[in-house]
């Protein structure tokens, strides 16, 4: 194994590149659930996004409208569970997980006609930089711009919930339904608003995996990634930068284990993949054991269903 | 008059019941483990399905049915729903087909890449992926210059480590430097996971990529990063059109439509097939002219002399990696050390997952 500084360089780009989807479904699920609502719908809403950015792509030939579109339907397919919950007062946990079952089984129907198509190359930015600066240019450049975007939004969300008035509003609604509907906010619009931002996250995720990642449309193509997501949401306690830590571990033990392997360090490989998910567990167990910021951070109604008493 | 009358209704009762069973509603049903969308494993599987289907024969299929307990329900369901020839596609329904063959003794079971034949009316298929294997191992040997071939694998199982060994014996004939690298993936596929493992292993230093998983995902990232790479399953040319020398082909359908209209004339009778080259179960897409015309020729001749068994892909002296002699010279290996192969031969680096 090379140990020349470049090489690593190279190496914490692809593991960046690797945390992109995780990063913007999670980060999408977290304002979903600080607002109270448990979208266990990730994975479905990511494949919708997958196969619909990809056969934009493919019918119109362009690359902004295919990523405007993946998030557009990533945003439709959460309505859904938008009325469900929110208007129907359907149960969380089960209306999270049938939108899961229908998204892939959708995608796989749409997906039908759009199956061995190459991808189109997606511009990535300062390709040159990457090549000529030795391992701050392939960390920092050479990418796509929703990378940037991903990297960009867990400071983003931490800001927006914590130093804007509508970060306040949906924490309050998280926190208590009844008690922000008492003085006078309207919680279903804000839940709404929430879900559909989320669907629009999760969407756009998926575009990521079928437009840059691997440029292709596969069956299931997201492989899990979703429940990743959700779960990293969880063991961040809710709070965005944890998230993109827990993203980048993550996707930085699954890359390295696969040079591991390459190597040919004599180390049992199941344990190696199994890795990721222990590591990334233990860490996020670790730096949020603080229970008074895990009391404040989580939304204390989360999965409730909330109805107005009229 | 109403006797005869009630003779002639059961009589044409009779003749239609009978002409019923015969091959008026003949029907083949296929499980599959993957969607047919796969573009790999299955999607070969649903081509041959669709050239029985051409040969005038009826058809039905079921994907995605997982290993395990639901396979032995869709087979089942199949067998009395009037199926008379039943194709289950995966190693993992060996045990639910041999199960329900046992109640149905009157509908024909073909289960591909298995050994278990508890009865009669099942058979088993499977293809010599190991030959093309021998030729990806000449190309790869002829072709990288960093000597280093990297190989993304599945899971440890004989069919996988055999097209490991395979390649590694024919690249190291052509050239005696070279080091195999594996990254086991242990999924059949996951296109992200498949592209990282790819992508690794070019960070180490392979301008030789093949996979024994079944995404495009692996050549995609080896055309971008300007290695070599080969198909898998399918022809993959299209997705990496610079990158891939050649790919192997699974070519099911012969074999679909010979094994349906045997079951359907009744000429149907167990066997066990075990085919290649030489019948076409196992093809080769278009070589890449990349790769220069004498090396084209020198492998279009070895696969015309595996095809006719004047080159075996396992002619001995061949080493495990502690040294050990598995084939001695002047011998090749026979089908049933084929069959449980479970050890790498020298050359190969790492061990295999227990």
């Amino acid at each position: 194994m090379s140990f020349d500084l470049n090489f690593i360089g190279i190496l914490i780009g692809a593991i960046m590149a690797s945390s992109v989807p995780l990063i913007l479904a999670a980060s999408g699920e977290l304002i979903t659930e600080r607002s109270g609502v448990l979208n266990l719908g990730v994975e479905g809403m990511m494949i919708i996004g997958a196969i619909s950015g990809f056969a934009l792509m493919v019918i119109s030939d362009n690359l902004f409208l295919a990523v405007i579109g993946s998030m557009t339907s990533g945003l439709i397919i959460s309505i859904i569970f938008g009325v469900l919950t929110q208007s129907l007062l359907t149960n969380h946990v089960a209306t999270g997980l049938a939108l899961t079952i229908f998204g892939i089984g959708m995608s796989a129907m749409i997906g039908k006609n759009f199956v061995g198509i190459p991808g189109k190359e997606f511009p990535l930015l300062f390709v040159n930089l990457k090549e000529n600066i030795p391992f701050l240019g392939p960390i920092l450049f050479g990418h796509s711009v929703i990378l940037y975007f991903a990297f960009l939004l867990p400071f983003l969300t931490n800001y927006f919930l914590k130093k804007t008035k509508i970060g306040l509003i949906i924490r309050a609604v998280g926190d208590s339904p009844t008690s922000a509907s008492n003085q006078g906010i309207n919680v279903i619009l804000v839940r709404y608003s929430c879900i559909l931002y989320g669907g629009a996250m999760c969407g756009l995720a998926g575009a990521y995996l079928s437009l840059i990642y691997t440029p292709q449309w596969i069956e299931n193509m997201t492989g899990g990634r979703g429940w990743i997501a959700l779960a990293l949401v969880v063991f961040a306690t809710w709070s965005p930068i944890k998230v993109l830590i827990g993203a980048l571990i993550f996707g930085g033990i699954t890359i390295s284990q696969l040079h591991m392997q390459a190597v040919g360090l004599r180390i049992p490989v199941q344990l190696l993949s199994a890795l990721p998910y222990i590591m990334t567990i233990i860490v996020l167990v670790v730096i949020s054991r603080d229970s008074r910021k895990i009391k404040l951070n989580t939304p204390t109604s989360l999965g409730q269903i909330f109805y107005k008493e009229k | 008059m109403y006797k005869n009358f009630l003779r002639y209704i059961i009589s044409v009762l009779f003749f239609l019941g009978v002409s019923g069973q015969a091959n008026a509603d003949f029907k083949v049903g296929f499980v599959y483990v993957g969607p047919t969308g796969d573009h790999g494993w299955t999607y070969q599987h649903d081509e041959g399905r669709k050239a029985v289907e051409a040969a005038g024969i009826k058809t039905t299929y079921v994907e995605s049915v997982p290993e395990g307990a639901d396979a032995e329900r869709v087979i089942r369901q199949l067998a009395q729903s009037g199926h008379d020839l039943i194709f289950t596609t995966s190693f993992g329904y060996m045990d639910p087909t041999n199960k329900v063959a046992k109640d149905f003794p009157n509908v024909k079971f073909e289960h591909a890449t298995g050994y278990k034949r508890e009865h009669s009316n099942v058979s088993t298929y499977s293809a010599r992926f190991y030959e093309g294997r021998t030729l990806l191992g000449h190309m790869a040997g002829k072709m990288t210059k960093t000597n280093v071939i990297g190989y993304i694998a599945s899971f440890p199982i004989p069919e996988v480590i055999r097209g490991i060994n395979a390649m590694t014996l024919a690249a190291q004939k052509v050239n005696p430097d070279i080091k195999t690298k594996i990254v086991w993936v242990f999924t059949w596929y996951d296109p992200g996971k498949e592209s990282e493992a790819a992508q690794a292993l070019i960070d180490q230093g392979a301008d030789v990529i093949m996979q024994h998983t079944d995404s495009t995902a692996p050549v995609q990232v080896a055309e971008k990063a300007g290695v070599w790479s080969f198909g898998q399953a399918s022809d993959m040319q299209r997705f990496a059109p610079k990158s891939i020398l050649t790919s192997i082909i699974d070519d099911w359908a012969p074999y679909y439509v010979e094994r349906s209209i045997a079951a359907r004339d009744g000429t149907w009778k167990q066997q066990d097939t075990w085919h290649g080259l030489k019948e076409g179960m196992v093809a080769m897409a278009p070589y890449n002219s990349a790769m220069g015309s004498d090396l084209v020729k020198e492998v279009e001749q070895l696969q015309k002399d595996l095809a006719s068994g004047k080159t075996h892909s396992f002619t001995g002296p061949i080493y495990d990696q502690k040294g050990n002699i598995l084939v001695a010279e002047g011998s090749v290996a026979d089908d049933g050390m084929l069959a449980g192969m479970n050890v790498y031969v020298k050359g190969v680096e790492g061990d295999i997952p227990q």
